[in-house]
């Protein structure tokens, strides 16, 4: 039985909004970098040269790269041998995130209630997702998830009669209608299977695998290959002015489900991708 | 009113403007914005309705809400939210003079129609690039709702903020005009 006190899960998470949201990861970067080369529209290679540079903007001067500084959406798998002393867990969670939000000057975003629309001033609650693993370390995943991007997702209950090919349209009709709303280029992350809380919750996990490493199932690989080629070939483009990068990657994870089932859900991320993890 | 050439040779756009400036204005152009900007979004525009606790007439607004300003800072980051959620308010601001909205995102065919027929445009600044926008800001008042936090209205003064005509007072649209030219499907 390993031991972490609270305040250590506090300080973890703080440090990751923060980070998050200054410091935009490698493997976006790279990604950005890697469509720049390829981008044959000159507005669209202006914008991911904007995108690009603001990156080290944000990073030199510690500045939020986007003023939606986001939802704070925690994943936190928590060894079965540790003991946690010294305070509640969800407690420490938003701890960590209300101090980043007000010390960080980042963006309070969150309203107390969906109708009433009054702001709850320190970003809280946040979104946390607890799983019970193996072993003695918590591991802490964040997104920052802006509201523009989230507000383009979806889900649908398919059919088992349904083809591969009727899901593809499923998503691409959506990133149609979206257009440029979701701040592309975006990230495309897709759930099959489940049911009708899971399939959402495989679209946003898949989010936060390495940026455009394939699915380790080829089949998946080949799906998301598929699917990207089309997003791309829409035409929409960097912030939809026209561009052949309309996604920086396209991640799908399959799971089980109903003999009866077939759901599909689609979590949409901007461009300024902002997710940290960190291991305690 | 005034508007000049810089060595780049975009356009600076600066409020009030009058129904001329807006007409010499396409799709595609490049323009820079200065002067008195106001920024407002989602809950402000729910309770000013049509009466904005500012001059509408000739005026630019621009949807957004920054982030906080660190000590010695003028403003946070800031940049554009989605114009499209704004919509349901923007017929009545236009009928009364606004020329200008700056944004993200598409708008609807209702908001086009209505710029067309009130002579306005609407601009494309991109949306994640906050921290430099940032730099293009030399103040910031909050003007009218405090208690929205974030989404309190803002008079700001810019300087040459870059953006790009995304729908002009023709009713042409860059998003299509864009969409179609790089489609390869």
């Amino acid at each position: 039985m390993r031991e972490i006190v609270a305040k250590k899960i506090t300080q973890t998470v703080r440090t990751l909004c923060i980070e998050a949201n200054t410091n935009l990861s490698e493997d976006v970067l790279a990604a950005l970098n890697k469509a720049l080369a390829k981008e044959e529209s000159s507005s669209g290679q202006e914008i991911l040269k904007q995108i690009i540079n603001n990156a080290k903007v944000a990073w030199r001067e510690k500045m939020p790269l986007c003023q939606d500084t986001g939802l704070a959406i925690v994943f936190v798998e928590i060894g079965q041998d540790v003991h946690i002393i010294g305070g509640n867990l969800k407690a420490a969670i938003n701890e960590g995130v209300s101090s980043a939000y007000d010390k960080g000057h980042l963006r309070k975003s969150v309203t107390k209630d969906p109708l009433k629309r009054e702001n709850t001033g320190n970003n809280l609650p946040a979104i946390i997702h607890l799983d019970i693993v193996p072993g003695e370390n918590i591991r802490i995943r964040l997104l920052a998830k802006g509201g523009g991007a989230e507000n383009c997702s979806a889900i649908k209950m398919f059919n088992p009669s349904s083809t591969k090919e009727e899901i593809n349209s499923f998503v691409l009709d959506l990133i149609e209608k979206n257009g440029p709303n979701p701040c592309p280029p975006m990230i495309i992350g897709i759930g099959v299977g489940g049911s009708f809380d899971y399939a959402p919750l495989l679209a946003k996990e898949s989010l936060m695998r390495e940026l455009g490493k394939p699915n380790s199932d080829q089949e998946t690989a080949a799906w998301e290959n598929e699917l990207l080629e089309k997003i791309n070939a829409t035409g929409i483009g960097p912030m939809g002015l026209g561009g052949n990068t309309t996604a920086l990657a396209v991640h799908i994870e399959r799971y089980p489900c109903h003999i009866s089932s077939l759901p599909v859900a689609v979590n949409i991320q901007c461009h300024s991708h902002r997710y940290k993890e960190a291991t305690l | 009113m005034t508007k000049k050439k810089t060595k780049k040779t975009s356009l600076v756009l600066k409020a009030p403007l009058t129904e001329k400036d807006i007409k010499s204005l396409n799709i595609g152009d490049r323009v820079l914005i200065s002067g008195t900007i106001y920024a407002a979004r989602d809950s402000a525009h729910k309770l000013f309705g049509k009466n904005p606790p500012f001059e509408i007439k000739g005026s630019i607004l621009f949807y957004a809400s920054p982030t906080p300003a660190k000590k010695g800072q003028v403003i946070g980051s800031i940049g554009p939210t989605t114009a499209s959620r704004m919509d349901p308010y923007t017929v009545d601001l236009l009928k009364k003079g606004l020329k200008i909205t700056i944004g993200k995102g598409l708008r609807s065919q209702v908001v086009k129609d209505a710029m067309k027929k009130y002579q306005a445009i609407y601009l494309v600044v991109p949306g994640g690039i906050s921290a430099g926008i940032a730099k293009h800001i030399l103040k910031s008042t909050i003007i009218a709702y405090p208690e929205l936090g974030p989404e309190a209205v803002l008079e700001l003064e810019a300087t040459n903020l870059p953006a790009i005509v995304a729908i002009d007072c023709k009713g042409k649209d860059l998003f299509e005009v864009g969409k179609k030219k790089y489609q390869t499907k």
